[in-house]
């Protein structure tokens, strides 16, 4: 395949012409409405109760649609949106320091290495404002200044102050304002609620989405829902590395089977490295944790300037020290954007400088800060962080620096969706993490809940009503072919699973691929690794579906059903993405080919094969995918290479 | 380090359930002790044994999914400590272990170490929030909160629903989560006006629930893994009491 940007007749992005500044608000308007007394007629399915699916389903519920929404969790209240910790950005400029609605689209663009939509963004950016409002008014604990106004801190890739916090938990508070929201519907009987119920399937009728199949994780019941219109807001597939910052259920099982009855899947390569992680202790590890990237704020990355220096850092002088990141890019700092950041603690651990009992990882130091700004300070910015490390390593952050190192934290990647958020299949919108839609290549940090609650509160509420207003949908039951058609595959394929009864568990499976996958497409990839996982993803996922033991039985809770099925939807993605790294032969934010850097080391795009969205659209079991391209168009932010210099 | 584990094994909610007794030698103090509980599974599987289940899912302590007693302590009675963040080097070499799941009757046991809080849901779906529809709210800074104010509802606001106050409550009561919602809403002027609705309502599905009344025993604090203070439930009790007086 050679790659050209002939624009693909499936991939109708409906980006609204003319001034982006108006786009939305034409969109808007041109939008049919649903009549308030008729919304009550129409049902839709959400799955996913995090901050797009939770906000989402809650904000359609009070539209007056009848909802019913999905989670595999307990309660929608543990949806992993839960541990994002830094913070959420916005335009609100409060801080007098420039900001603007233009400033937030323009580093968001920027810092994706200019391969996102720039009309999404700068809606993105438009209605970050609006979300402020929102969760303040929900009652979202922001962190306040003495005057009882917001307070901001920075975060990598901005030079302004413009991120909104609720302590190290502004995940967990913001969520939960959703969760409120949700739980409000639900007490108002508009919203259904079926958690530790997981999908299996997509419904697909007359080429649009009219249901889903889902197993009930207590009883084993498979069952299938109708509905008008499908909303995925099931999160990325971080764990497809098994090492991440993920919690332990996140999966891609959802949009994989929406994918594999025709959505089509968008830049799976793009993924995103964080570089501010606690580094590995041991082959018994079953996740990372994130430190939050508001530590780079008043933390300084060093290593030391020898090779094999194993002194304790307080023993190493000023002038042995290497502040990498301060000494490269003296503009940012610290505070450099995630990708240039992960490579940097690699390539100085790899030129065997690392730290820690394994010499992968960097010291992250608040000595400096402590001395400026007093312990108190430092307590109050990140004391449940700086506690957090303590309990994980064993060691003081007051006292001694910590240490970190890259972990997989987020998926840029996604399912296509139009301007509309709505995937090739119409009728299956796709929101939050789940799609492609904003971040490009790399994500800049506080920008993940900014783009859940968007998509979430202010953006499918609107579109969803165009396209119901709009469809003209027949009714449905369950006898219709292609409803027993996909409960009979997702009954056969536990069958099988239960069936197998080899010798390795499922664990040993997703590590071994996790492994392959950090090796030939983490941080830094090349052709020929990539073939080397090409050829071996098929073999181990062959292993997997004659050799896995899944013990117990279906008509219960079973974990390692739960885990096995997912499992094997991680084989497959994990090959489309190695195979789509391999057709982009350029690098780009968080995708490094090291064949394409500059001499400097910093990724080199290519802007004349490579400037549009790569659509990969599934054509049948053991058959190669057909990619699918989206050409990219700048018409306000010129691409450059990028520099934080 | 080698380790002996009570675990109490439940195949679903109306099987009797026991105590099981395991041992293993592969625990290691970087460990957490989910991960101990991982590495005891795959041995499990190995020997054609069905896993111990047990909720989980961030595993940083946030998410509140998991929780079981140890050796008669919610989340093992390490201050400020999910289970999950709990680490093997905090025990010995040759201790004995009991792990049991929270024991309340809003809480049924689903199997093994997992159970069913489905109750603390309802209680939020109760009144737990304020009424705002999207798109309603005025610009973020109209509304000032004194920071000392913000400071009080975020330490309310940090519960993670873990259930660890009732699992350790003698009297398996849901106050210190109630408290907590209660006190977080209420701090701040957004949550003023729907405060003694909210916390009517919030109080009668808490009785429904089967949850117990609260004695001051203080156990829930001295267990809580967001150090939820005490004075929650002043908080929920004299809202309660003027919200009753009021609408009597």
């Amino acid at each position: 395949m050679t790659p050209t940007t002939e624009a693909s007749t499936l991939l109708q992005s409906r980006i609204p012409s003319g001034p982006i500044e108006t786009a939305w608000d034409r969109a808007r308007f041109e939008m049919k409405l649903v009549n308030p007394a008729n919304k009550r007629k129409y049902s839709i399915i959400v799955v996913g109760t995090g901050l797009a699916g939770g906000s989402a389903a809650a904000t359609l519920g009070e539209l007056g649609y009848q909802v019913k929404c999905f989670c595999f969790q307990d309660s929608p209240r543990r949806a992993h949106s839960i541990a994002a910790q830094g913070g959420i950005n916005a335009a609100k400029n409060y801080q007098n320091d420039g900001d603007s609605v233009y400033r937030l689209f323009y580093d968001t663009v920027k810092g994706g290495d200019f391969r996102a939509r720039e009309a999404n963004v700068y809606r993105l950016a438009q209605i970050s404002l609006n979300i402020i409002d929102q969760c303040v008014a929900q009652g979202v604990p922001f962190a306040r200044e003495y005057g009882g106004v917001l307070d901001n801190r920075s975060f990598g890739g901005a030079q302004v102050s413009r991120t909104f916090y609720a302590r190290g938990q502004t995940g967990q508070q913001l969520l939960l304002g959703a969760y409120q929201a949700l739980e409000r519907q639900i007490g108002l009987g508009q919203v259904k609620m079926f958690p530790r119920t997981e999908m299996l399937d997509l419904i697909v009728i007359d080429g649009r989405a009219r249901g889903i199949v889902t197993r009930n994780l207590m009883t084993g019941r498979v069952e299938i829902h109708l509905a008008d219109a499908v909303v995925l807001g099931t999160g990325g597939y971080g764990n497809v590395f098994y090492l991440s910052t993920n919690a332990k259920g996140s999966n891609c099982t959802a949009i994989w089977r929406a994918y594999k009855r025709g959505a089509l899947f968008g830049n799976p390569c793009f993924t995103q490295i964080h570089p501010t992680c606690i580094p590995v202790s041991g082959d018994y590890q079953s996740k990372l944790t994130l430190m939050s990237e508001s530590l780079r704020n008043d933390g300084r990355i060093w290593v030391p300037r020898r090779k094999g220096d194993t002194r304790p850092p307080n023993q190493i002088p000023e002038e042995e020290r290497d502040y990498y990141l301060e000494e490269r890019y003296p503009s940012f700092g610290n505070l450099v954007p995630r990708d240039v950041a992960s490579r940097a603690a690699k390539a100085v651990c790899d030129e065997g400088r690392g730290v820690g009992p394994h010499g992968l990882g960097v010291y992250l130091d608040f000595s400096d800060a402590i001395r400026r700004l007093g312990e108190k300070t430092i307590r109050e910015r990140y004391g449940n962080l700086f506690e957090m490390y303590e309990l994980i390593t064993g060691d003081n952050p007051y006292q001694v620096p910590m240490r970190i190192y890259p972990a997989i934290h987020y998926t840029m990647g996604g399912l296509w969706v139009d301007y509309h958020l709505m995937s090739t299949i119409p009728g299956l919108f796709v929101i939050g993490e789940a799609n492609f839609s904003d971040h490009g290549a790399n994500r800049l940090g506080a920008s993940a809940l900014m783009q859940g609650l968007a998509d979430g509160y202010f953006i499918l509420p609107y579109t969803i009503g165009d396209y119901l207003a709009n469809a003209k949908l027949a009714k449905v039951s369950e006898d219709h072919p292609a409803c027993k058609e996909a409960a009979g595959a997702v009954q056969e394929r536990v069958k099988k699973l239960l069936s197998i009864r080899g010798k390795r568990t499922v664990d040993s499976f997703h590590r071994e691929l996790g492994r392959i996958l950090w090796d030939e497409c983490g941080m830094a990839r090349n052709a020929q690794g990539l073939r080397r996982a090409l050829a071996k993803i098929p073999e181990l996922r062959e292993e997997f579906w004659s050799n896995v033991n899944v013990l117990g039985g279906n008509e219960e809770l079973n974990q390692s059903l739960e885990k096995a099925g997912r499992v094997a939807d991680f084989f497959e993605l994990a090959e489309l993405m190695c195979l789509d790294a391999l057709e982009r032969d350029e690098s780009c934010g968080g995708h490094f080919r090291e064949e394409h850097q500059t001499p400097e080391g910093e990724a080199q795009r290519d802007d004349e094969r490579f400037c549009f969205v790569s659509a990969w659209q599934y054509t049948g079991e053991g058959k190669q995918p057909v990619l699918h391209r989206e050409p990219l168009e700048f018409r306000y932010v010129k691409p450059s290479q990028r520099s934080y210099k | 380090m080698r380790l002996i584990l009570h675990v109490w094994r439940q195949k679903s909610p109306n099987d009797e359930g026991r105590m099981v007794r395991y041992e293993t030698n592969h625990a290691d103090p970087h460990m957490s002790f989910l991960e101990m509980l991982d590495v005891l599974n795959e041995q499990l599987i190995s020997k054609g044994e069905e896993p111990i289940a047990f909720d989980h899912d961030c595993r940083e302590g946030i998410c509140g999914s998991c929780g079981f007693m140890i050796n008669g302590k919610a989340h093992g009675g390490h201050p400020g400590t999910t289970v999950c963040q709990l680490h093997m080097r905090h025990f010995k070499d040759g201790d004995e272990l009991y792990l049991e799941p929270w024991r309340a009757k809003a809480f049924p046991v689903v199997k093994d170490l997992v159970v069913d809080r489905s109750a603390f849901d309802r209680i939020i779906a109760a009144g737990g929030f304020i009424s705002v529809r999207t798109g309603s709210a005025p610009d973020g800074n109209a509304i000032l909160v004194p920071k000392e104010a913000a400071e009080r509802a975020m330490d309310a606001a940090q519960c993670i629903g873990c259930g660890a106050c009732v699992a350790s409550c003698p009297n398996a009561s849901a106050s210190l989560f109630v408290g907590a919602k209660i006190a977080h809403l209420g701090s701040l002027p957004q949550g003023k006006p729907e405060q003694e609705i909210r916390a009517m309502r919030m109080v009668a599905q808490m009785n429904e629930e089967l949850f117990g009344t609260c004695t001051n025993l203080g156990e829930c604090e001295a267990t809580c893994p967001k150090h939820i203070p005490l004075e929650v439930i002043a908080r929920m009790n004299r809202d309660y009491l003027m919200a009753s007086w009021k609408h009597r």
